[in-house]
């Protein structure tokens, strides 16, 4: 069984990615998704992937899923009925939230506070107490607990989450309230806060244990349902879905901890970019992931990218830790429009979405989208496909844009143009973000542009960012799928360990260190990865005494051991100085520890095109003009497929595949390596 | 006297015709900004207020000083023209003196700094900010006192002052000021996040004045005040009626048993300006809930308000306060004089916005805002621990927003923008408290089509001896309802001793001596409700009674007869609906405050438990 498979569900296509481990070879393809019940496309994607390969299903011994289940559940608001348990006087924690009001001065005039996901009128209170240290101050009232529970199983929950104070320090009672629950009601599957996410602030740890309960059913449902339809295809196959953090995680963690799983879907077009630029030899780069409605930008940083400890979704923002995805509501359908008032040009964040889409695709949009701005332009070719037989139509893309241009006072080119600056700049401030904003200059980074939108927009946003080279990895579109495929195994454990320095050694925190590590080890233990290939990092979050913020460090055990609490300290002080340009001479304080253990990475390597030379005239298919930094060019077509390793291409340029199209600005040359990746870089004046 | 700006480079700026694009492109860059310089703020921050709670404003002007994205407007003029000096690059300034820069701080906590940004030698614009510290010494811990007569005995005053000079820290003014203050490693670390935070957004400056061009640059953001400029014009045209509208609000007490202090304010249009007056405002208090107004302030708190009720789109900042003037009597409770004491503003800064609400609001009725969480009411304890370790808390309390014309006011929330509260763990960790209750009280709200959000109470139960202080309000008068809702319910402050006794506390007092085992009942107010209360769907009303929000009693104020939680009455609910109606209808105004304040003072003891306060005896005093 030497065949693994990545398979990545999105919106509007299922992609799959099936490499042969044994020799690297590699096989796409691309299936519709099926929205209502996503397996379904899943299981077309893996026949035709096998069609194509000509090899049998059980062939396959390892299914990688990137999957949008949880999300989309969070999205349209179709989770489970939640009921929540909370300490005596914290039944309001999440009516109340963090008193919070978007919005500036007078936000509050215009602000609707969304349903919390578990409803009040489902929470009750246990009588019981924790203190902060983690001793019991009133021990639980079991009888009155157990009316309680009666009482949500009559209002038919289907999922019960507990959060009680202090819980961090001391999960007894969380527990008890377990056992109890799957004794009331043995079906409903109860989520603790200290399980979930073992940390303080109550808030948060309900919020983020109550999105588990609340994707929890349709997520299992799913999982089960996919792993039975695996099996009697494939027999003793194996299921792992992708996690936010970019871990692989087994089935049945995946269908307990769903809350992990609510960026699946970028979190492996990130892993795909890591993969694919490894080969190409970068290990520093920012990915843009760009779609029809938003766009997903994160930093990759040797090899690794960056993560934290918390995940947003719609209006929901949970503590779980996931790839630092930062998303925009900017993408090929976000719509352009002019208020009244201010006269000034917005995009997005509204989206003609895939009905009716862009003016461009002809089925009844009439808005001026970002991909109408890239028609009028010339950026995309008259005669495209867009992942089926679909024309572009270039007339209805033009009077959407006109709109706009009436409303400016402008020149139809100079409005499309302007459209498309306004659009990158949005996603120049999200690459800001997690670049700059996080203390990394982006000229030491190469920019990764994928997603059907990407390639366009790349050449440009890398002038911007000043990152380069830009890439363009080959079949933009399927990239997730192949992040699916080549992440490794990965858990961790942490405990939340308030102590400041002072009182403490650093034998104490490499014992715990110690610990976790063999907790983590023990679940990769049971996906059968051998001790020798997993590989254990350790990591505490700090602060200085009284600071609000953490900030992770790496633990080396080794230099714990020889230096003391120094070892991690210093790291510390240096961390804040390049974040806030100071360090302090206060008390420091650990708050977690954490030890992460991943298995061996799978290093399927990526597959080498044709050589040829500079020369990349055979692959020209036709000619078209183009508006380019305020002037008109004739700008050349290039079939993507036909071209070779080393062909060199002057801008302007389009290069046209199956599902993705990329512009070489002016000014810049892109060259084919031996990938296939476009590499783009200014030439040299 | 007026600060005298030095560059190595005078060359002026040339005004140049933008792209729309282009200025689009830094509107968005500058907006970004702003979020920016807080992400760094907070994370850097130690005091509870400024981290956890976020009591603090970032602002970024153009070379002239003109606010481009922040709050509170900008106050660059009015400390260029009070302070006697140089501006030069590799200067920040910090100040907390509200007399030393005409109130654009209004009270000595709120430390401001000030940072002109250079680029090549030329001053291209200012960034700002200031944030609320936990003390700066004085009378009581917190140095919020109650009882203080002048600015003196308010904690450690500093006139604007080169805190960096020649890009140097002055360590040895920083540490005299440090010297003055309980807990100086909170006002250092704050003070350096504060540092961080303006840097940030002088190298981002740098930065976009590089990329686009320093004349694009000064250009754009030129043009952008000019838009707001327009946008505004319209609005106030389509929006102030030219006849005189007025309307008053009162702070309740001094806390040294006077009030209530009255607050009010005039408007009308003249042409394309409209003219806000505050006329027949009481005048300045002896004590220290006296607000220093400053001019502009009040131009942003009535531009953006205006903004958010009427069209949120627009950007807003500096550029519309030529169409705005602002007249405050010297003297009064807005404008007091020199050296009155100012360290509890907060209720008078927070009553200014329901008076802005109820002024805009009653020529529109359709966009009218109930009365609100118009305070941050404070709660601070302090002491030392068993082990001889000084701790000191200082938190901003939440309540109910009002009902509004876009829905329900949230329950247990804040009305200042970016505030959040503090974890409770996080406060049973570091602080020898336990948190008995935190909770929002049913029926706090005011009943309307929209109901005003709920009061919140946390029961404070304390670990150790120490001593607290309250400040809140809206204890006598009410947070009033509009267009037939009812007022939210009244604060109130009750201090449970270990062995049960109950004592009913004033709504600003300090130096409240508590024991290990006492707990505090701090309940804030509810919002007002808005519209007819019995214009409710029923069956949202059966829900908040349901979600315990609404009791089965409450419910019958919205005309709504339960059978139990969850069912309704349906034929008992239409007559009583019917009765109320009948009844409501004639009498009904646009806002209803519970009584006049002759009635409330009257029934006062009897229903809150507390005296009434007596006439207040003004400080009045001839300037001179």
């Amino acid at each position: 069984m030497p065949y693994t498979l990545g398979v990545d569900v999105g919106g509007t296509f299922t992609d799959i990615f099936l490499v042969n481990e044994d020799n690297g070879r590699i096989f796409t393809a691309k299936v519709p998704s099926t929205p209502e019940d996503s397996s379904v496309g899943v299981l077309n994607g893996i026949e035709r992937a096998c069609v194509r390969s000509g090899i049998v299903p059980s062939e396959i011994g390892h299914v990688m899923h990137g999957t949008t289940v949880a999300t989309n559940t969070v999205l349209t608001g179709t989770g489970a009925l939640v009921g929540l348990v909370a300490t005596q006087g914290f039944r309001q924690v999440l009516q109340i939230a963090r008193s919070y009001v978007p919005g500036g001065l007078g936000g509050w005039v215009i602000y609707n506070k969304s349903e919390p996901m578990a409803p009040l009128e489902l929470t009750v209170e246990a009588d019981e107490r924790i203190g902060a240290d983690g001793a019991v101050v009133r021990s639980l009232d079991e009888n009155s607990l157990r009316q309680r529970l009666e009482f949500l199983k009559g209002r038919e929950i289907e999922a019960l989450t507990v959060c009680l104070i202090n819980s961090f320090a001391n999960a007894a009672h969380e527990r008890r309230i377990r056992d109890i629950a799957l004794e009331v009601m043995p079906d409903i599957p109860v989520s603790l806060s200290s399980d979930v996410i073992p940390e303080m602030q109550e808030y948060e740890r309900a919020v983020t244990t109550v999105a588990n309960s609340y994707v929890r059913p349709r997520v299992q449902t799913y999982i089960e349902n996919l792993t039975r339809e695996l099996k009697s295809r494939m027999g003793d196959v194996k299921l792992h879905v992708l996690r936010s953090d970019g871990g692989l995680a087994s089935s049945s963690s995946a269908a307990e901890y769903p809350v992990n799983l609510l960026m699946s879907g970028p979190a492996g077009g990130v892993a795909g970019a890591v993969w694919i630029a490894k080969q190409a030899g970068y290990s520093n780069l920012l990915t843009i992931d760009m779609g029809g409605t938003s766009t997903d930008v994160a930093l990759v940083q040797d090899g690794e990218a960056q993560t934290r400890r918390e995940t947003t979704v719609g209006d929901v923002t949970v503590r779980a830790s996931s790839i630092d995805v930062r998303t925009v509501g900017a993408g090929g359908g976000s719509i352009a429009h002019v208020p009244e008032l201010t006269g000034a040009l917005r995009v997005g964040p509204q989206s003609a979405g895939a009905e009716p889409g862009p003016a461009a695709y002809g089925k009844g949009g009439k808005e001026p989208t970002v991909t109408d701005a890239n028609m009028v332009l010339g950026y995309l070719p008259k005669s495209a496909l867009l992942g089926g037989d679909m024309q572009l139509d270039g007339a209805s893309a033009e009077s959407a844009v006109e709109k706009i241009a009436d409303a400016l006072k402008l020149p139809l080119k100079i409005a499309a143009a302007g459209i498309i600056d306004i659009v990158n700049e949005n996603m120049f401030g999200a690459l800001r973000l997690v670049s700059i904003e996080q203390g990394y200059d982006p000229r030491d980074f190469a920019l990764m542009a994928f997603g059907g939108a990407g390639p366009l927009h790349a050449n440009a946003l890398g002038r911007l960012m000043s990152s380069w080279p830009v890439i363009i990895p080959p079949g933009p579109g399927v990239l997730c799928a192949s992040g699916d495929a080549t992440t490794r195994v990965r858990d961790e454990a942490s405990r939340t360990f308030i102590r400041r320095f002072r009182d403490i050694t650093a034998g104490e925190v490499t014992e715990i260190l110690n610990g976790l590590a063999e907790t983590a080890a023990t679940s990769l233990d049971a996906e059968n990865v051998p001790r020798s290939d997993q590989h254990v990092t350790y990591q505490a979050d700090l602060r200085y005494h009284g600071q609000g913020l953490l900030l992770t460090v790496d633990a080396d055990i080794k230099a714990l051991e020889a230096d003391g609490l120094d070892a991690i300290g210093e790291q510390f002080d240096d961390t804040h100085k390049q974040l806030f340009t100071f360090a302090l001479d206060v008390d420091k304080e650990v708050v977690n520890l954490r030890a992460v253990v991943q298995g061996k990475a799978t290093m399927v390597p990526a597959e080498k095109l044709e050589p040829g030379d500079a020369d990349a005239s055979s692959a020209i298919i036709a000619r078209q003009n183009v508006f380019m930094d305020g002037f008109d060019y004739e700008a050349t077509i290039y079939d993507r497929s036909k071209l070779q390793s080393g062909n060199r291409i002057e801008g302007p340029a389009i290069i046209t595949e199956m599902d993705s199209t990329s512009v070489i600005l002016t000014g810049h040359a892109g060259e084919i390596d031996d990938f296939g990746n476009i590499i783009i870089r200014p030439i040299e004046a | 006297m007026a600060a005298e700006l030095i560059q190595k480079n005078a060359a002026p700026f040339e005004r140049l015709e933008l792209d729309t694009i282009t200025l689009d492109i830094i509107e968005n860059a500058m907006k970004n900004l702003r979020y920016e310089m807080d992400a760094v703020l907070f994370r850097t921050a130690m005091s509870p207020g400024i981290r956890e709670q976020h009591d603090e404003f970032p602002m970024i002007a153009n070379c002239e000083g003109k606010m481009i994205v922040g709050q509170f407007g900008s106050f660059i003029h009015g400390f260029i023209e009070g302070y006697d000096g140089t501006i030069e690059d590799g200067d920040i300034f910090l100040t907390n003196d509200p007399y030393s820069c005409r109130g654009a701080i209004s009270h000595a906590n709120d430390w401001l700094l000030l940072m002109p940004i250079f680029k090549e030698g030329r001053l291209i614009a200012w960034a700002s900010m200031f944030g609320h510290m936990t003390d700066i010494g004085g009378k009581v811990p917190g140095s919020l006192p109650t009882d203080a007569r002048q600015i003196f005995e308010e904690g450690i005053l500093v006139p604007p002052t080169k805190i960096y000079r020649n890009h140097e820290l002055q360590e040895d003014i920083l540490n005299i000021i440090l010297h003055n203050c309980r807990l100086p490693h909170w006002n250092r670390s704050d003070f350096n996040a504060i540092i961080a935070a303006c840097r940030l957004a002088s190298k981002r400056c740098n930065e976009l004045s590089e990329r686009f061009g320093d004349d694009e640059f000064y250009s754009a953001l030129d043009e952008l005040l000019e838009r707001n400029k327009r946008a505004m014009g319209q609005l106030i045209a389509n929006t102030i009626p030219d006849t005189k509208q007025y309307f008053e609000d009162y702070v309740c007490d001094d806390g040294m048993g006077m009030g209530p202090y009255k607050i009010a304010c005039s408007m009308w249009r003249e042409g394309d300006k409209v003219v806000f007056d505050f006329a027949g405002t009481d005048p300045q208090s002896v004590g220290s809930i006296n607000f220093y107004l400053n001019e502009e302030m009040f131009k942003m708190f009535a531009g953006v308000f205006m903004i958010m009720v009427f069209d949120p789109q627009i950007m807003f900042n500096d550029g519309f306060y030529d169409l705005m003037e602002v007249r405050i009597p010297q003297g009064c409770l807005l404008k007091p004089n020199y050296p009155a004491a100012l360290s509890c503003r907060t209720h008078a800064l927070g009553r200014i916005f329901d008076v802005l609400s109820g002024l805009l609001g009653q020529g529109n009725p359709d966009f009218l805002c109930a009365a609100g969480f118009s305070d941050s009411p404070h709660f601070m304890y302090s002491g030392y621990t068993r082990e001889g370790e000084w701790y000191q808390l200082y938190q901003i309390g939440f309540g109910g927003v009002p009902g509004r014309p876009a829905g329900d006011g949230p329950d247990g929330h804040s009305l200042w923008p970016s505030f959040t509260n503090v974890p409770n763990e996080f406060l049973e960790c570091n602080f020898p408290l336990r948190i008995e209750n935190y909770v929002t009280l049913p029926d706090t709200g005011g009943p309307g089509k929209h109901r005003g959000g709920n009061a919140l109470r946390i029961s404070y139960g304390f670990l150790e001896d120490g001593e607290i202080s309250v400040h809140d309000d809206r204890w006598l008068t009410y947070p009033w309802g509009v267009n037939g809702g009812l007022p939210g319910r009244r604060s109130r402050k009750i201090l449970v001793r270990a062995d049960g006794t109950e004592e009913l506390l004033h709504s600003k007092r300090d130096r409240i001596k508590v024991l290990a085992g006492d707990v505090l009942n701090f309940d804030t107010w509810g919002g007002g409700g808005w519209g007819r209360p019995y214009e409710r769907d029923p069956l949202v009303v059966a829900k908040d009674v349901d979600r315990g929000l609404v009791t089965i009693e409450g419910a019958r104020r919205y005309g709504v007869v339960m059978i139990d939680a969850v069912s309704i009455d349906e034929d008992a609910t239409d007559r009583l609906r019917m009765e109320m109606r009948a009844v409501g209808e004639d009498r009904e105004e646009i806002f209803n405050r519970g009584g006049t304040i002759e009635q409330l003072k009257a029934l006062c003891l009897e229903q809150t438990g507390l005296e009434p306060p007596g006439k207040p005896k003004f400080q009045i005093r001839k300037t001179g």
